[in-house]
């Protein structure tokens, strides 16, 4: 008998997302994802100046604040051939990192922990065994008894009081729930304590971005942070040495707690490494750029095909043609009229809304290809990237998830393939995570160094010229590939197009029908009770969507919308 | 509410007061604060039985959930010690342990079991053009869930700039027709807090001002906080002495932008936007955390007007050209006093306490009383 069900909406995410499944014999044999907002940004950047562009974009996304400022200042960099000095490099390089930091640690812990921790069974753990558990983990100095007695006291007081908030429609109890209560308890406490450290990362993003969410430091020719040893000025070694401090307290958080947790939790889901995996394709870019001109990365890029590491095909710097020729979106299934895939620059797009139709145009969301394939983009690409390059971070902390993986779960035989993968991908985050706080370590010491020097640069003035002009600036943002797509004429804004992590990886069908990342990993997934569809959630959360971000149009024409049906 | 129901031991123990010097505390407290008799016993059964938490409906329209994410990097208090002890968040789409069918399900109990009594707080902008199609939550149009959600909340709240006036999507040619919850709810009064996000803490000091006393705290022509959003930024800019001595930043690190001067000539919207950036700052670090604290102009982005309507890089409207030319004499200034320390520590302990009640005094408010002052 076929089930058919529809999650809408779906929660713990950014934005609004709709999924629907149809389930054959307790297993998904159809899947649809339909973003359900469209605010059409693109369309309002069109005419403006270019220089405050970043302003409009940083606003897709409240969670992915930072990544759209950034990437769009790179995008109009680009098209002018604007060289940015070291100092404003690294400067919006530590923003990234520690909002990438940031980013992971939330949603692992309380976007996406839910999905696996029975809340309510905590209840139960003995506190004395579940520190002792957590210290024969990890050396994280918030494991003791005490702690453990305090954090399961408080979820007894928040229970008691009947009113359980956000936690009310939780699946606890469910049958795919298989923690043990003391594995439970020790994620609710890290869930907490999680919820702290997280600003950590927070401050370091402010303290160089104005504020966060949303930064405005951002410049199209650096950063606004001006660098001075002999007048009251911004940026100065009293607030790197304040950048340092929150540096090193995430450091023992992440890698001695999330780096754990994760593997060891994926251990009592093990089934969970051989279900969810995608498209297999992978894609991601480079970032990290150590110099001026953007042409040295400090993490790869590159494309895997058919989940075979040998087949990657290098992505190298901000000018690669490789990269920017290879991106198009479909909208033949999205609520926008056409049927081409078209390049980003030469994008065309009038809303066209028909409702859901399976068979149809469902979603807002259009459906980007790379040379005709679909692509997964995310921690997960990124990982497989740096293996496959070499590099020595990725290497080194995917063995590490490994070992404890098997460790714990006392199965020495688990294969590689197994992060093509719902818990893959929580394990790449966590991997991912690691590298950047590497990352941070490596990019604060490069701009003390450099500010030493005697180099006290951060921006190079914008010149427009007449005529017309075309951008791509590009991210390697938490959610993964990120492309802003800029054409500038007479110094304004002819045409904007950004394709985010999101809508590679949440694109419904494309023109040649082939279905996307999320609708892909869908498919075979376990449904124990399509009335709480426990299942569903955990494989879409383990992309982190950002829908928001996702939706967007672009119109070359500046045609008005008149083709909008109305239900 | 019959006073010999409550229990008071406990408060008798917490804070070191007889029963009936507490409750003719509370008395004087509300009295002081203009709220009557039954408010100040509905303060004190709140500090007596502080089990129920007040419960808050949360809405996401089109929006970028930067509020919430603020919100994710508040400390006074933290949004774990808000939603685990101050407000009982019945429903919001990116904390929600479930999802589907079973979060829409809880949202309409929770909606029917505290009608009237509920907070409402909207974040994101209400699409209303083609009839609210462009966003769309388990089926119905945004515009259809704010007004069924609004009918009987006992406040509403817009936080951020898209709730308070549309925001960043409204910006001309605004493609979806994003308006704002006031615009949105004539004829009720909605507080806004704009900001792209808002300051958290400008939120969280409205909001627990309403769950401490019962009502809204006093607002400006904007439904803005007045408290929050009573002075212009200009005028508690440190970097104000420069813009009236004459010394500006011409561009990003320029001498003038170097040596920290005023940045009014590269843009800034501080002379016509209200807000309290300036002496609140972000995110708790201090030292000049806050926009115009890294050297980039402030844009506006809680002004209506201002915020992805301007250019960026224009100047501002200058409302106010120079401090203002007299000053009281100081022997005219008023003497301070009245209050002594115990009081004060008192009516601390009294206020901190209260937060945990809600159903004393969320009782629906006209516009009136709201913009009162």
């Amino acid at each position: 008998m076929t089930t058919r069900i529809t999650v809408d909406p779906i929660t713990r995410i950014e934005g609004h997302l709709r999924i629907d499944v149809e389930v054959d014999d307790g297993k998904v044999s159809k899947a649809w994802s339909s973003g359900q907002m469209w605010r059409g940004i693109e369309k309002i950047l069109v005419g403006r100046d270019p220089r405050e562009a970043w302003s409009y974009t940083q606003r897709f996304c409240g969670v992915c604040t930072t990544v759209h400022a950034i990437t769009s200042v790179r995008a109009v960099e680009n098209a002018l051939n604007l060289e940015v000095p070291l100092n404003a490099q690294l400067v919006r390089n530590i923003i990234q990192a520690a909002h990438a930091i940031q980013d992971h640690i939330v949603h692992f812990y309380h976007l996406s922990a839910v999905d696996w921790v029975d809340v309510v069974s905590a209840l139960d753990a003995d506190p004395v065994a579940t520190s002792k558990l957590a210290e024969s983990l990890s050396d994280w100095s918030l494991n003791g008894p005490h702690e453990m007695k305090a954090v399961q006291e408080r979820l007894k007081t928040f229970v008691g009081s009947g009113q359980l908030g956000p936690f009310a429609s939780g699946y606890w109890g469910h049958p795919a729930m298989k923690l043990p209560p003391e594995v439970n308890l020790l994620a609710v406490a890290h869930y907490l304590q999680a919820l702290d450290i997280q600003n950590h990362a927070n401050k370091i993003v402010a303290i160089l971005g104005g504020k966060t969410p949303h930064i405005q430091n951002v410049a199209v020719g650096g950063v606004s942070n001006s660098i001075g040893h002999d007048a009251p000025s911004v940026l100065n070694i009293e607030r790197l040495m304040l950048i340092k401090e929150f540096i090193d307290k995430l450091d023992h958080f992440v890698k001695s707690t999330y780096m754990t947790d994760v593997p060891a939790i994926g251990a009592f889901y093990l089934d969970w490494a051989g279900i969810g995996g995608g498209v297999n394709n992978y894609l991601t870019v480079p970032d990290f750029p150590v110099d001026s001109k953007g042409t040295e990365f400090m993490l790869p890029g590159g494309f895997i095909e058919n989940a075979d590491l040998a087949s990657l095909k290098p992505i190298k710097t901000f000018d690669d043609a490789y990269f920017r020729d290879g991106v198009a979106e479909s909208s033949k299934h999205a609520w926008y009229e056409g049927d081409k895939a078209l390049h980003p620059w030469d994008g065309e797009t009038e809303p066209q809304y028909t409702d859901f139709q399976d068979d149809g145009q469902y979603s807002w969301v259009k459906a980007p290809t790379f040379y005709g394939k679909r692509a997964e983009v995310g921690p997960l690409a990124d990982v497989l990237v740096g293996v496959a390059s070499g590099h020595e971070g990725y290497t080194r902390y995917l063995n590490q998830t490994m070992d404890i993986l098997k460790a714990v779960s006392q199965n020495p035989d688990i294969p590689l393939a197994a992060v093509h993968s719902t818990i893959g991908r929580h394990a790449a985050r966590a991997i991912r995570c690691g590298v950047m706080l590497d990352t941070l370590h490596d990019q604060w010491q490069r701009l003390v160094d450099n500010i030493g020097t005697g180099d006290l640069d951060t921006f190079n003035a914008p010149e427009f010229p007449k005529g017309e002009i075309k951008g791509v600036g590009f991210h390697q943002a938490p959610r993964g590939t990120l492309s802003h797509w800029v054409v500038i004429e007479d110094g304004k804004i002819k045409n904007y197009q950004a394709v985010v992590p999101s809508t590679w990886n949440a694109g419904p069908r494309d023109a040649d029908g082939q279905i996307g990342p999320y609708e892909s990993s869908l498919m075979d997934n376990p449904v124990a009770d399509p009335e709480k569809p426990l299942e569903i959630l955990r494989t879409v959360h383990s992309f982190d969507p950002c829908i928001a971000c996702a939706i967007h149009m672009v119109d070359t024409e500046q045609k008005e919308i008149v083709k909008v049906k109305a239900l | 509410m019959v006073e010999k129901e409550l229990d008071f031991s406990e408060v008798e123990k917490r804070l070191g007061v007889s029963r009936r010097t507490f409750l003719k505390f509370c008395t004087g407290v509300a009295a002081s604060l203009g709220l009557s008799t039954h408010a100040a016993i509905a303060m004190a059964a709140a500090v007596a039985d502080p089990k129920r938490r007040p419960p808050v409906i949360w809405l996401h329209g089109q929006e970028c959930t930067g509020p919430t994410e603020a919100l994710l990097r508040s400390e006074q208090p933290s949004l774990e010690h808000l939603i685990l002890d101050l407000i009982s968040v019945d429903y919001h789409q990116t904390l929600d342990a479930g999802a589907g069918h079973q979060v829409e399900a809880v949202k309409k109990k929770a909606m029917q079991d505290n009608k009237g009594k509920y907070l409402l707080v909207i974040e994101g902008a209400i699409p209303i053009k083609d009839n609210g199609i462009y966003c769309k939550i388990a089926g119905e149009t945004m515009l259809d869930i704010t007004n069924e959600a609004a009918e009987h909340a006992a406040a509403i709240v817009a936080f951020g700039s898209c709730a308070s006036w549309g925001g960043v999507q409204s910006a001309s040619p605004n493609p979806t027709g994003a308006t704002g919850a006031p615009q949105v709810l004539k004829d009720k009064t909605v507080v806004t807090i704009p900001g792209c996000p808002p300051n958290p803490a400008n939120f969280i000091g409205t909001v627990l001002f309403f769950v401490t006393y019962g009502k809204l705290p006093p607002i400006d022509d904007k439904g803005r906080p007045k408290w929050a959003y009573g002075r212009l930024i200009h005028e508690n800019c440190y970097r104000r002495p420069h813009f009236d001595a004459g010394r500006f930043a011409n561009e990003f690190g320029d001498e003038g932008h170097r040596k920290g001067y005023c940045l009014y000539k590269l843009g800034c919207k501080g002379p016509e936007t209200y807000n309290n950036c300036p002496s609140l700052e972000y995110n708790n670090i201090g030292g000049g955390v806050w926009p115009v604290g890294v050297g980039h102009p402030c844009f506006g982005c809680s002004e209506k007007g201002v915020g992805f309507d301007k250019p960026m890089f224009s100047l501002a409207d200058v409302k106010t050209h120079t401090p203002p030319n007299m000053f009281p004499a100081i022997e005219q200034r008023e003497a301070s006093g009245g209050l002594t320390a115990g009081a004060a520590a008192l009516a601390g302990a009294a206020a901190g306490a209260a937060l945990g009640a809600a159903a004393m005094g969320a009782k629906k408010l006209d516009a009136k009383e709201g913009d009162q002052d």
